[in-house]
């Protein structure tokens, strides 16, 4: 019965979803209020179904109802609790629904927090996500049904993927799905403003909170999906350049992009038809993501088992939402672009060279995991493009884009005084080159020109996006402090130059190793010994498994006891390696057990990976950046609209 | 500056970046770029002589074998039709078994052994690598047959 009711208000938001496209769009075109109206009332209602349906299929999950299809072939009696929730999203029908809830919920949260918007504008919006929700609704009910009954009823389920069954990725594709499906409101408003020809610096004000928000949640996603990489799929990289994981990376960095061109275009009424593009690319590439995580055309460790019907669904709306938008935007942008100029030496220079390198950094992750495609069509060879290749093709656009930003920070708008810039920013240059000798130098003991590169950006980055915040809090009494704005950027900016810390570091001087190692027997790798003192059989809720007890020493002196497992689940007889980890700031201990080699000898996987946290910290920070930047007043409340435009008008003729 | 140098600029910019972005991807291409090959054809001799490209099919059923305690791992795979002999040292993925499907990345020994540097298997008990699976049913031959016995007629000289 409740899944039946799961499948009815699928169909009920469906009929919503429809109604919140079509009947505020015309009310829009032909400025009728009433009409409009039903915006926020159709979003409202699609919202509440689509939870029910979400609702629906999180209690046969936990109801153990393996009458359902989807249920049986994706959980089981004795999987925890969490794991029986997460499993909701643990493939692909039941991640569909949860892309849909997330899209819902966005599009309840613009009619919400859009009263300060003009009537015709924000109706344009929630009707353009409306049209997205029937898309994916559509998706939903066709072809991927997660409500499928199965006939006879199982007695118990095929289990969920071991590899899912961890708290990091339980909470992995929410984060993500948010950030994802957040750059449909840019989307959304992107449209509605071509649809509507007006375009002001007010339309980036609304648009940039959004675009924000969405992107400090990707930023978190992608962050989780690669912390759970790290230490779950037990080969102990963080990044592999896997197409999935590029799927959610081009969206970041185009909205990474997007937030800065944003940025131009509030405060100095430029870019604006740039901007428009952005926000229709960003959104087109997590479509795209979805298109080639859905249809299996890529191969990935993460692709779903294939359907070719699905991955034309896809295709086809794709084709629609796209080439929909891109003639929109060539028949309406032009008209859009305003005509104000600005210095060479100006913040708008260093903006718009950061969008040509993260442009340029997308195009090469694009072509990378295009190219098998193109190349399998073309030729009919089967190619696959090496994680080596991407690592030296990003860096290109990398580089300049570390050091132009730390530049950037300190340029005024319009135009800025060379030699009162140089006076900011000559100490903090020497004082970056110097640094980024002396960590690998003296802290690591090597040395090599991309390590100093590597170095030198990150401690230019730090200094640089320092130097406001500090001077804010020592400043006079009665003068104005950091703007939210500003200190979110700042501190946005601390967290890239960790991060770029922390995969300098790794990068040189992490250490892995394949060996054999027997209890009583030591190995030694980056000069810590592991000392493997005995195995054990251990039991969990749903698998049995083998736990090591490994020692670390180093020069003689304990430092921790690892135990790493290998497991065995009980039900699809899958044998899972969850990595011991001793985890640190300044390094990660990591030891895998591989294969039984012998009566009780393993081959285990020891690495040492310095500074590895910093990556995921320097993420984190990233995000908290975005946070604080969108608590600035300007954006809080409509009330205080006014004032924070008076404050806009100032800061643009400062 | 005027707003068309502006635009002079931003074009400028972009289409010197897109050049040597294009430059340096089409040079790192053509060193990073790795060939599926068919078991059938490596058998055949049709493969990449000097570089390294990848290889797919099932293992062979009771062909793994390791000398106890060492890290070195011999095991035959086929596409039904032919099979070849692969070594690899070092920790295999946990869903590699024996009469299931396996990616491996590597190039041909001396001995017409495939050296592996990597081996990839599935990470879901449904899922089966496209290629692997588009390459198993070209040659329409009884799956378990090959598990079980190999292909006995069709393997490189030597090995």
């Amino acid at each position: 019965m409740i899944p039946e009711i799961g499948q009815f208000s699928l169909i009920l938001a469906l009929s919503l979803a429809i109604a919140q496209t079509v009947i505020p769009l015309v009310g829009a075109h032909r400025g009728d209020a009433a009409m409009m109206g039903v915006a926020r009332t159709a979003a409202t209602g699609q919202f509440l179904f689509v939870a029910v349906a979400f609702a629906c299929l999180t209690y046969a999950f936990l109801a153990d109802d393996f009458s359902v299809l989807y249920v049986a072939n994706h959980s089981q009696l004795s999987l925890p609790t969490l794991y029986k929730v997460s499993a909701v999203w643990g493939a692909h029908e039941g991640s569909l629904l949860l892309w849909i809830f997330v899209l819902a919920a966005w599009t309840l949260a613009v009619a919400l927090f859009s009263s300060g918007l003009p009537a015709a504008f924000s109706a344009r919006v929630i009707g353009v996500l409306g049209f997205l929700s029937v898309g994916f609704l559509l998706f939903a009910i066709l072809t991927s049904n997660p409500f499928d009954r199965l006939v006879p009823a199982a007695v118990d389920g095929g289990d969920l993927n071991p590899l899912l069954q961890d708290p990091g990725l339980a909470i992995h594709p929410p984060l993500l799905y948010i950030g994802y499906v957040g750059f449909s409101v840019a989307f959304a408003f992107a449209i509605a403003a071509m649809i509507s020809g007006e375009l002001d610096r007010k339309w980036a004000k609304w648009t940039r909170p959004w675009t924000t928000v969405a992107w400090l949640f990707l930023t978190l996603g992608i962050a989780l999906g690669s912390w759970w990489a790290y230490y779950e799929l037990g080969w102990g990289g963080w990044w592999f350049w896997d197409a999935v994981e590029n799927a959610s990376f081009m969206p970041w960095l185009i909205g990474t992009a997007l937030i800065h061109s944003l940025a131009v275009t509030e405060k100095r009424g430029l870019f604006t038809s740039w901007t428009l593009l952005l926000a229709i690319t960003a959104f087109s590439l997590s479509l795209l993501g979805t298109f080639l995580v859905r249809s299996g055309i890529i191969v990935s460790v993460h692709a779903f088992a294939t359907d070719p019907t699905r991955g034309f669904f896809i295709l086809t709306f794709l084709a629609i939402v796209v080439i929909g938008a891109l003639i929109l935007y060539a028949w309406r942008a032009p008209a859009l672009d305003s005509d104000v100029g600005f210095g060479l030496l100006s913040r708008e220079t260093f903006l718009l060279l950061n969008n040509v390198l993260l442009v340029i950094a997308t195009a090469l992750v694009l072509i990378g995991t295009l190219a098998p495609l193109v190349v399998e069509m073309a030729s009919g060879g089967k190619i696959s493009i090496g994680p080596p290749w991407f690592n030296v093709a990003f860096l290109v656009p990398m580089i300049p884009l570390v050091i132009l930003l730390g530049m950037g920070m300190h340029t005024a708008w319009r135009t800025q005084n060379a030699a009162s810039w140089w006076r900011v920013l000559r100490i903090p240059a020497i004082v970056a080159v110097v640094l980024g000798v002396l960590i690998p130098l003296f802290v690591y003991g090597r040395i090599s020109l991309l390590l100093v590169v590597g170095c030198a950006s990150a401690a230019w980055i730090v200094i640089s996006s320092l130097i406001q915040p500090v001077r804010s809090l020592w400043r006079k009494k009665g003068t104005a402090g950091i703007t939210r704005s500003a200190l979110g950027m700042s501190v946005a900016h601390l967290g890239m130059g960790l991060f770029v810390l922390g995969v300098t570091v790794v990068s040189a001087f992490g250490v892995e190793s394949d060996q054999a190692l027997s209890p009583g027997e030591s190995i030694e790798v980056a000069g810590f010994e592991f000392h493997m003192v005995g195995l054990d059989n251990v039991q969990g809720p749903n698998f049995s498994a083998i736990e090591a007890e490994i020692e670390v020493r180093s020069d003689g002196e304990f430092i921790a006891t690892i135990r790493p497992q290998k497991r065995q689940y009980l039900v699809q007889r899958s044998p899972m390696t969850e990595a011991g980890i001793r985890a640190g700031l300044d390094k990660d201990l990591f030891v895998a057990l591989g294969d039984q080699l012998g009566n009780n000898t393993w081959s285990v996987r020891v690495q040492y990976k310095p500074l590895i946290r910093f990556i995921w910290l320097g993420a984190l920070v990233m995000a908290l950046g975005g946070l604080i930047a969108i608590s600035d007043r300007r954006y809080r409340s409509k009330a205080r609209e006014k004032a924070g435009d008076a404050v806009d008008a100032a800061e643009a003729t400062a | 500056m005027k707003p068309r140098q502006q635009r002079m600029l931003a074009v400028g910019l972009a289409a010197l970046g897109i050049a040597i972005a294009a430059g340096l991807t089409l040079r790192a291409f053509q060193d990073n770029m790795m060939f599926f090959v068919e078991v059938s054809d490596v058998v055949a001799g049709e493969y990449p002589k000097e570089r390294n490209f990848r290889i797919g099919g099932l293992v062979v059923g009771g062909s793994m074998q390791r000398d106890e305690g060492s890290m070195d791992i011999n095991f035959e795979v086929t596409d039904t039709a032919c099979t070849i002999p692969v070594q690899y040292s070092g920790v295999l993925p946990d869903l590699f078994r024996e009469g299931q499907g396996v990616v491996a990345h590597g190039r041909m020994g001396e001995d017409n052994v495939f050296q592996a540097d990597k081996i990839l298997a599935k990470h879901d008990e449904d899922y089966m690598a496209p290629e692997v699976a588009d390459s198993l049913s070209k040659h329409q031959q009884d799956i378990q047959e090959a598990v079980v016995k190999g292909a006995a007629e069709c393997r490189p000289n030597d090995s």
